[in-house]
C-alpha cells in the first residue's frame, strides 16, 4: 500500500489506494477535485462513499479495476453483462472510453447520459472515484446526500401529491415518455425524497430542478414522492 | 354580424369552422359545465385538468376555431430549420376522445355575462356556470405606422404560429443573396419575451447557410430585451457582424414601413429591405374585451384562482391576463391553468383547493446545440402574481451546459404538449 495525499484543495481528503491504483490514477493525471465538480453530472443516478446506494444506477465504491456488471444488487442491461462476460475490467483506459461515449462503447446500455467529451473531464472523475475506491473515503458530495430518518418516515398526501405534481408534468411526462427530461413514475420514494433534498440543497446541478425543489416544504416532497410512486412506471 | 380581427388573422380557420354548425345545450341540465375558450396553452390545459380530475362531474366544452393547434414556443425553431411544421402541429382527438371534452371547433364572438352564455360565429351559443377565456394575443391598431392586418402577407408577424410561420420562413430562404431581413420588435408587455430575439437567431441560423453575406436589422421599441447579455454574446460567436439591434436610445422605438415598397424607416432613414418581420404591440385576444374583463389592453384578474377582477364567474389565462410579475408565456399559461382548474372545479364540486403555486421557465435556441433559459418560481398575493426566486444561464457556460439546455428543452416540449393534449 502507497499512502499519498492529493491536493484537495476543497475536500481536504487524504486517500489510501492501492498499488495498481496508483498506477492508474498517476496514469491519469486528474485532478480529483474538479472531478468530484463534474461528477455532480452523474449524481443524479450514482452514489459514492459510505452510505452510497443504488439510485437509478448502482453504486460506485471500488469501481477502479472492478469487473464490470459486478455491484450485487443492481439489475444491468443485458448488453453491459454480455460485455461483462467477455471479460470488461474498469481499468483507466475502458472506464474513460465508456464515459466519453456510453453508447458508443456499449450500445444499448441503460446508461443514458451523453458522455463527457472532454478528456480532462473524464480524468478528473476518474480520479474521484478513485477516492472512493479501496477503502472509500467520503466527501462533501455523498456526506450531503444523507437525509435523516425523521424526513424519510414522513406519510406523504397523496391528493396534495397529485396538485403539486401538475407543476412537474409540464416537463414530466406522466405516460412515462422521456425525450430528454427522465420519466419520474413509480420512482422509489426514498431515492425521489433524497433527490429532491440535493436539488432543494443545490448539490444537483440543474437551475430549473433547483428552482423548483426550491420552495417545497419536507411535506409536499413526501406528497409529491407519494404521487408519483403510485403512477405506473 | 360584425367581423372582428380574429377573423381576419384565421381566415382559413374560420372558413372551416363555418361548415360545423355546432349543437350545443344551454347549461342548467344538472351538471356544471365549463366552457373554456381558446385551446392553447392555458385553455387546453385548463379543459383537460377539468375533464380529468371532475372525473365526469363536470360537463367540459372547449370552443376552438382551429382544428390542429401550432404551438407559437418552437415556431422559431421550425423556422431555423431544427423542427418540422408538423413537430409544432397538433390536434383536439384526445381530448375529444379520451377524456370527454365537448371541443367545439368555431369563434366565439360574444358573451352574455347576466345569461352566462358564450355565442358563437357559427350561430349556436352555449351557456356556463364557469366560463374560462385564454384567448391569446391580437394586436393593437395602428401601433406600426404604415402596418395593418392587410400587409400581414407583405411584412408577416409569424406571432401565432402555422401559416404565418411558414410565410416568413419561406421569405427567409428565398431572400436575394445580400439582402436585408428586418424585424419590428414589440414593446412591453407581449408574448414570449425573449421569442424576437430566439428568431433573429433562427433567422441568422439559416442564413449563414444558405445567403451568408445578408444582413439583419432589428429594430426595437425598448432599451433593453430579455437574456439580452445571453444573445449578445450568441450573436458576436455565432453571427458575427450580420445583426444590427437598434434600440429606443437610437431611433428604433420612431419607425414607420411601407409594406408596397418594402421598406423600413427607422428615425428619419429609410432603408429598403427585403424580409420585414413587423411583430406590432399586443393586446389581451379580442373576446376579453368582447366579455368586458379588459382594462386597457389586458384582463385583470386575481392571483390566488386567475378569476376576473369585473366577474367572478370568468376567468382568464396565459397571456390576455393581466396577473403581475409572470411573462407571457405558454409555461405561464399551463402553469396558470392549473391553479385555475384546481380553483373551478373546488368551486362547482366542493373539492379541496390548494394554495397556488405558478413557475415559468423560457428555453431559447441560439444556434445548434447552443441553448439558454432564464426561469422563475411565483406565488399569489392579494395584489397580485409576484415572483418568489429565479434564474437565468450564464454567458460564457460550456458547450456541454449549453447543449444540455438545448435538449432539456426539447424534453419539456414534448413534456407540456402531453400536458396540453394528453
Amino acid at each position: 500500500m502507497n499512502r499519498l495525499n492529493w491536493s484537495h484543495r476543497a475536500l481536504s481528503l487524504t486517500v489510501t489506494v492501492s498499488l495498481s491504483l496508483w498506477g492508474t490514477v498517476i496514469g491519469a493525471e486528474g485532478d480529483a477535485e474538479r472531478g468530484a465538480e463534474i461528477f455532480k453530472k452523474c449524481a443524479s443516478c450514482h452514489m459514492v462513499g459510505p452510505d452510497a446506494k443504488r439510485r437509478f444506477g448502482p453504486q460506485l465504491n471500488n469501481i477502479i479495476d472492478a469487473p464490470a456488471g459486478a455491484v450485487d444488487d443492481f439489475k444491468y442491461s443485458k448488453a453491459l453483462l454480455a460485455a461483462a462476460s467477455d471479460g470488461l475490467v474498469w481499468d483507466f483506459e475502458n472506464l474513460g472510453a465508456y464515459l466519453e461515449n456510453p453508447k458508443r462503447f456499449i450500445p444499448k446500455t441503460k446508461m443514458s447520459f451523453r458522455g463527457l467529451r472532454e478528456e480532462a473531464d473524464r480524468s478528473d472523475v476518474i480520479a474521484y472515484l478513485a477516492t472512493f475506491s479501496e477503502g472509500g473515503v467520503s466527501g462533501d458530495v455523498a456526506e450531503s446526500f444523507r437525509i435523516s430518518s425523521e424526513i424519510l418516515a414522513i406519510v406523504g398526501d397523496l391528493e396534495y401529491g397529485e396538485y403539486l405534481a401538475s407543476e412537474c408534468t409540464t416537463c414530466h411526462q406522466t405516460d412515462g415518455g422521456n425525450d430528454g427530461i427522465p420519466s419520474i413514475n413509480g420512482l422509489d420514494v426514498e431515492l425521489f425524497v433524497t433527490a429532491l433534498h440535493a436539488y432543494r440543497g443545490k448539490y444537483l446541478d440543474n437551475s430549473v430542478m433547483q428552482l423548483v425543489a426550491g420552495r417545497l416544504t419536507d411535506e409536499e416532497i413526501a406528497a409529491l414522492a407519494a404521487y408519483f410512486r403510485s403512477l405506473e412506471n | 354580424m360584425a367581423l372582428n380581427r380574429r377573423m381576419f388573422l384565421g381566415t382559413t380557420a374560420a372558413a372551416a369552422a363555418s361548415l360545423s354548425a355546432p349543437m350545443v345545450m344551454g347549461a342548467g341540465h344538472g351538471k356544471p359545465r365549463v366552457v373554456v375558450v381558446g385551446g392553447g396553452a392555458g385553455g387546453a390545459t385548463a379543459a383537460r385538468y377539468l375533464a380529468k380530475d371532475s372525473k365526469g362531474e363536470i360537463d367540459v366544452v372547449l370552443v376552438e376555431p382551429t382544428r390542429t393547434y401550432y404551438s407559437c414556443f418552437f415556431s422559431n425553431l421550425y423556422i431555423g430549420g431544427f423542427k418540422s411544421i408538423s413537430d409544432i402541429g397538433h390536434s383536439y382527438g384526445t381530448l375529444a376522445a379520451e377524456y370527454g371534452i365537448n371541443v367545439v371547433h368555431d369563434w366565439a364572438v360574444g358573451v352574455d355575462r347576466d345569461a352566462k352564455t358564450v355565442s358563437l360565429a357559427g350561430g349556436g351559443s352555449v351557456g356556463y356556470d364557469k366560463l374560462i377565456l385564454s384567448p391569446g394575443i391580437d394586436f393593437v391598431d395602428g401601433a406600426v405606422e404604415g402596418w395593418d392586418l392587410t400587409s400581414q402577407n407583405k411584412m408577416p408577424h409569424a406571432y401565432k404560429a402555422g401559416s404565418q410561420s411558414e410565410l416568413l420562413k419561406a421569405q427567409v430562404l428565398t431572400m436575394p443573396q445580400g439582402g436585408t431581413y428586418a424585424m419590428v420588435a414589440p414593446p412591453n408587455p407581449y408574448r414570449c419575451p425573449p421569442g424576437p430575439y430566439e428568431r433573429v437567431s433562427m433567422v441568422a441560423h439559416v442564413l449563414k447557410d444558405v445567403n451568408p453575406t445578408a444582413k439583419i436589422i432589428v429594430a426595437d421599441p425598448k432599451p433593453k430585451f430579455s437574456k439580452q447579455g445571453l444573445f449578445e454574446e450568441g450573436w458576436v460567436n455565432h453571427y458575427d457582424g450580420m445583426i444590427d439591434w437598434i434600440g429606443s436610445d437610437f431611433g428604433g422605438d420612431n419607425i414607420s414601413v411601407d409594406p408596397n415598397n418594402m421598406t423600413l424607416t427607422i428615425d428619419g432613414e429609410v432603408t429598403n429591405v427585403d424580409v420585414c418581420n413587423v411583430i406590432p404591440a399586443m393586446k389581451a385576444g379580442k373576446i376579453a374585451d368582447m366579455a368586458g374583463v379588459t382594462e386597457g389592453n389586458w384582463a385583470p384578474v386575481n392571483a390566488a384562482d386567475m378569476s376576473s377582477k369585473a366577474d367572478a364567474n370568468i376567468y382568464v389565462l396565459g397571456d390576455s391576463a393581466q396577473q403581475g410579475d409572470m411573462p407571457k408565456s405558454g409555461f405561464s399559461a399551463n402553469s396558470q391553468a392549473k391553479v385555475c382548474a384546481n380553483a373551478v372545479r373546488g368551486a362547482l364540486t366542493g373539492s379541496k383547493v390548494f394554495p397556488a403555486k405558478f413557475s415559468n421557465t423560457c428555453w431559447s435556441l441560439i444556434d445548434t446545440d447552443n441553448g439558454v433559459k432564464v426561469g422563475a418560481t411565483y406565488e399569489a398575493t392579494d395584489e397580485k402574481i409576484a415572483k418568489v426566486d429565479g434564474f437565468i444561464s450564464k454567458t460564457g457556460e460550456t458547450s456541454d451546459v449549453r447543449k444540455a439546455t438545448y435538449e432539456e428543452s426539447e424534453g419539456w416540449y414534448a413534456g407540456i404538449t402531453a400536458d396540453m393534449f394528453g
